[in-house]
């Protein structure tokens, strides 16, 4: 130190580098002692460390040991994806004592060791390049402070057929004030449309009976018929959610949360198979006509994947092979003399209820029969003619009435709903959770959840679990007393003068002009919404004077960054 | 990992259940704790008791097919992180040995040999099953020759093969080959202490053993050391070539290329689970894929009745199977047979040609049943809450998750086989009913009729 603590520079940043083998994910590629070594020599180095995984409790332990033991100001993990483990890590920091924000990583995994397996010497070099940029950014790291908001304790379910009706039943119960908007005049959904329901044949009105029971008896519920959605702003914890309802009277109602139940569609069957309504009907029809006892054939041939697994509609809709074989049990029951014949593709009465189901209908006489999709059952008048594979032979088989098992489908306003919200559709249009096995029920956007038959089809008990599920996920939330959220989000800087580039470009639509006096003139310049921004960065890339920037991405950070890459 | 940090969860590791009493809201439940002979508190998942511990044992995470240590860790990631002492094994517990090595090199003195086991009593409100599955016991099925043809493995076990930390690094070896790369250390001591033996005999004789068999074939040598000496010998010569036969062989081994899977081993079969598995085909189709992605060329076969894809995004995963060539031949598969290179050979009928046909293959990967686990029995009765006739819990379809006991809920295989996005599902709704019921005046709401059961 130079005399009278002038000319103090800031520490020199004190750096601890953590190179995880991941198993053999990273470690069978990657010589992680070397890289640990390498890491070493580099500037602002001052510990180094290899785990077999640095995720473990252990690596987690030597982290913060490390921290307090080498008084370390910045640490760096070489491992896998940010996405799965950086707020582990963070909060590892946060633990010890050292801002979170001080924490920077490398993937040597995803974007290293898993895509260069052919290649390991290059691989190795690369590694040291990944290792050194993340250090060379990590000098320049600044701590930041977690943004904290309020939240309102209510939610809005959009759909009240099961799986919206279970949800709003659930959320009351825990507390929570629920919108439940419907936009037929009647509750129920498709459940409606049903006669029974498998495998233990309680009628569906029954079953709605109670479920819209416990709705309408409960004063946390506010049921809104009739009723439209419009338009969603907000965030996560503070939704502005505007809805129209028939007069056409719009209104704005504030909630912390939202649960999409917006259900699905039976497939219109014209030009499929003859469909014509009346001696070819589709399975939902075969339904209502039982619902109300009005169903009187004696031959009934039932066409599995009517509409479905075919070139311009890949999916399979799962609880059509299961709605048949339920049907073909009740026409059975109402008539042991009728014949019922389901042609199929692949039978599937996945787990153990359906299966069961299955040997009940074959044991009461219903018979079975593959066709092959190259070559599919032709209607005919009176009667269905097939190519039977196993025989190698075309069959005829006489028959009063032709049922279609067609697929449940996305209504034809899912794009709509999907963009009020900014929230992902999949290739069949059904709603897009934020991961297929882990988050079933979540959108990646915060606050948002999924269920039921607008996830994808489910048979009524699978609606009613997932409906129940997502209040859950949603009380996850509104249970808490406050929001967090990151502080990784755009900041504006002296250097803006209102030109308004990025504020056109802002995809959360967190950027909005305003105007200030300065020696008695009028300018403009840029603020930012810290709850909406995400921290993109798409206005600091458009920004041609350095007027706005991302906090943990500064352009001071990413050239070191790129120098570094370059050395 | 999530469980493992969250405040209000506290996760009672390597515990059983004992007895659970009371009612919906106020249930006593007594867990017993078992003893690791590791303290959870100090250990810090280092590993380096495991790495000097003396005694191996059995990694069943990996399916038997690798060792472990008498100290070990169930797998890497497992939460809470700690060790723990299998005392079957461990020299200390089982002979009495003085051995402490593992506590001698834990820096963190967390191996506590006198660690006993704790009870302890909690009081609950709600209790949710979520006790799983078990897989079937594919030697039960003769004619699939599991257990007895050495290339015939259930999909669990092809699992770990494939896994980049699994037993082969995701390389897939024939187990036959394995075994003969495995052997080679013992047929090495085997040749080793044959040539020490003639060593012996050349040195006191001062003559070459190949010298010693021409003189004594022409009849210039006799006595019984001299036999002894060709017959030492001989048997060292018949081992080195065993070894090198072997060495050949394990020099030349090469990954499986033609992969059969068999769906339906003790599903659907009324000898043994009649129920659908339910994620069965999934999981071969992924495992078919995935050998697929480690070798272009494999020669891939799914044998099946139906192939149930009936999940999200399932049927176009199929699309992508039959895409990137992997045969699926709608046929049960009637009999495995083993050549004597111990090729498995599939005997089936093919249902779209009307023939019986043979298929000589690699390797047979068996999809195994997905069985209700001991563990549903005991909490049954502990319970006395009712079973399915396939010994699963029992529930209603509407609402899914409500055993016949207040209070007490099931959520995924544990109630039915189902998958994994369907068991995550199931998991939040179970959490929904348990907080739903908690609040007092739902609580008084009738409970469902659970004696009629969906399956």
């Amino acid at each position: 130190m130079r005399g009278n603590g002038e000319n103090v520079k800031p520490a020199e940043p004190r750096i601890g580098v953590f190179v995880c083998h991941c198993g053999s994910n990273i470690g069978g590629y990657l010589d992680c002692e070397a890289l640990t070594g390498y890491a070493s020599a580099l500037p602002g180095v001052v510990f180094t460390k290899s785990n077999l995984y640095t995720c473990a409790e252990s690596g987690i332990a030597e982290i913060k040991s490390a921290i307090k033991a080498h008084n370390l100001t910045r640490v760096v993990v070489a491992s896998c994806s940010p996405r799965t483990h950086m707020p582990l890590f963070r909060s590892a920091c946060e633990e010890a004592g050292l801002n979170q924000y001080l924490f920077e990583m490398a993937n040597i995994r995803d974007q290293c060791s898993w895509v260069h397996m052919q290649d390991r010497a290059d691989a190795q070099i690369k590694a040291m390049d990944l290792i050194r940029m993340a250090v060379a950014k990590a000098r320049l790291l600044e701590p930041q402070e977690d943004i904290e908001t309020s939240l309102v304790k209510r939610a809005m379910v959009l759909g009240a057929g099961v799986a919206g009706l279970s949800a709003s039943s659930a959320l009351a119960d825990m507390g929570v004030e629920v919108i439940l908007v419907e936009r037929e005049s009647v509750p129920g959904g498709l459940l409606r449309r049903l006669n029974r329901v498998g495998p233990l044949g309680e009628k569906a009105t029954e079953i709605l009976d109670e479920l819209i029971g416990n709705v309408n008896n409960d004063p946390k519920i506010d049921l809104r018929l009739d009723t439209e959605l419009t338009g969603v702003g907000g965030v996560v914890g503070k939704y502005e959610v505007t809805i129209k309802d028939k007069a056409g009277l719009e209104t704005k109602e504030t909630v912390g949360c939202i649960i999409v139940a917006t259900g699905a569609v039976p497939l219109n069957a014209e030009g499929l198979y003859g469909y014509n309504g009346s001696t070819v009907i589709t399975q939902i029809e075969l339904e209502e006509q039982m619902r109300d006892g009005k169903f009187s054939a004696k031959n009934v041939v039932m066409i599995q994947c009517a509409g479905a697994r075919s070139p311009e509609r890949a999916y399979c809709s799962r609880i059509c092979c299961v709605t048949a074989v339920k049907n073909s049990i009740y026409i059975k029951e109402l008539n042991p003399e009728a014949e019922v014949h389901i042609l199929y593709r692949d039978i599937q009465m996945y787990g153990t209820a359906n299966e069961k189901l299955l040997w009940e209908s074959r044991g009461k006489g219903v018979k079975f029969d593959i066709y092959d999709a190259a070559v599919p059952p032709v209607v005919k008048d009176g009667k269905v003619e097939f190519y039977q594979p196993v025989t190698g032979m075309t069959v005829d088989i006489p028959c009063d009435l032709v049922v279609l098992s067609t697929p449940l489908t996305a209504p034809a306003d899912a794009p709509i709903i999907a963009n009020y919200m900014r929230i992902p559709l999949d290739q069949n249009n059904f709603f897009l959770e934020a991961h297929a096995k882990l988050r079933p029920l979540d959108f990646a956007t915060d606050g948002i959840f999924l269920a039921g038959t607008a996830r994808y089809p489910a048979l009524v008990g699978e609606a009613q679990a997932q409906g129940l599920g997502a209040a859950a996920r949603a009380n996850t939330i509104l249970s808490k007393s406050k929001l967090q959220f990151s502080a990784l989000v755009s900041k504006v800087t002296d250097r803006c003068d209102g030109c308004g580039f990025c504020v056109d470009l802002c995809p959360y639509k967190a950027l909005r002009l305003e105007e200030y006096e300065k020696d008695g003139h009028k300018r403009k310049r840029n603020t930012t919404d810290n709850i909406l921004c995400k921290g993109c960065g798409v206005c600091a890339a458009t920004c041609p004077k350095g007027g706005i920037v991302v906090l943990g991405f500064t352009r001071k950070q990413l050239e070191a960054q790129v120098d570094a890459a370059l050395m | 990992m999530e469980v493992g940090r969250h405040p209000r969860i506290r996760l009672l590791a390597y515990s059983e259940v004992e007895k659970v009493t009371g009612e919906l809201g106020n249930f006593q439940v007594t867990v017993r704790k078992k003893a690791r002979y590791v303290d959870e508190s100090k250990c810090t998942g280092c590993g380096s008791c495991a790495e000097k511990c003396p005694t191996s044992g059995v990694d069943a995470y990996n399916m038997g097919m690798a060792k472990s240590k008498a100290i070990y860790k169930y797998f890497p990631q497992g939460i809470p992180s700690a060790y723990t002492i299998d005392a079957n094994i461990c020299r200390n517990f089982r002979e009495g040995k003085k051995c402490g090595i593992c506590a001698k090199v834990c820096q963190a003195g967390a191996v506590d040999y006198k660690q006993e086991e704790q009870i302890i009593k909690l009081d609950i409100g709600a209790i949710i099953l979520a006790t799983g599955y078990e897989l079937f016991d594919a030697r039960k099925v003769p004619e699939y020759g599991y257990g007895r043809i050495s290339n015939v493995i259930t999909a669990m076990e092809f699992e770990r093969f494939l896994s980049a930390s699994g037993p082969t690094h995701g390389h897939v070896y024939r187990p036959s080959d394995l075994r003969i790369k495995d052997g080679l250390p013992e047929l090495e001591k085997a040749v080793q202490k044959g040539s020490r033996e003639i060593e012996k005999f050349e040195k006191s004789f001062g003559m070459s053993s190949a010298d010693l068999v021409k003189r004594r074939d022409g009849g210039e040598l006799t006595g019984e050391q001299y036999d002894q000496w060709a017959k030492a010998y001989e048997l060292f010569l018949a081992s080195k070539e065993q070894l090198d036969d072997a060495a050949g062989k394990a020099e030349s081994m090469e990954t499986a290329h033609r992969l059969a899977f068999i769906q339906c081993v003790g599903s659907r079969d009324m000898r043994f689970n009649r129920y659908c598995s339910g994620f069965c085909c999934m999981h071969s189709i992924k495992e078919a894929l995935i050998a697929r992605e480690h070798d272009a060329a494999a020669e891939i076969y799914i044998f099946g009745m139906d192939i149930r894809a009936v999940g999200k995004g399932f049927e176009e995963y199929r699309n992508r199977a039959v895409n990137a060539g992997i045969k699926f031949v709608r046929s049960r598969v009637a009999e495995v047979s083993e050549n004597a290179g111990h090729s498995p050979i599939l005997w089936f009928e093919d249902t779209t040609s009307r023939e019986v046909r043979s298929l000589e293959v690699d390797l047979v990967i068996l999809a195994t049943a997905c069985e209700p686990g001991p563990a549903a029995l005991e909490f049954a009765k502990m319970l006395d809450i009712p079973l399915t006739d396939f010994g699963f819990y029992q529930t209603r379809t509407i609402p899914p998750l409500d055993t016949s006991r207040p209070g007490v809920f099931t959520c995924g295989c544990a109630q039915g086989p189902m998958d994994i996005p369907e068991s995550v599902a199931q998991a939040s709704s179970a959490a929904a009913r348990a907080a739903q019921v908690l609040t007092a005046d739902v609580g008084k709401r009738p409970h469902p009729d659970v004696s009629r059961s969906a399956a």
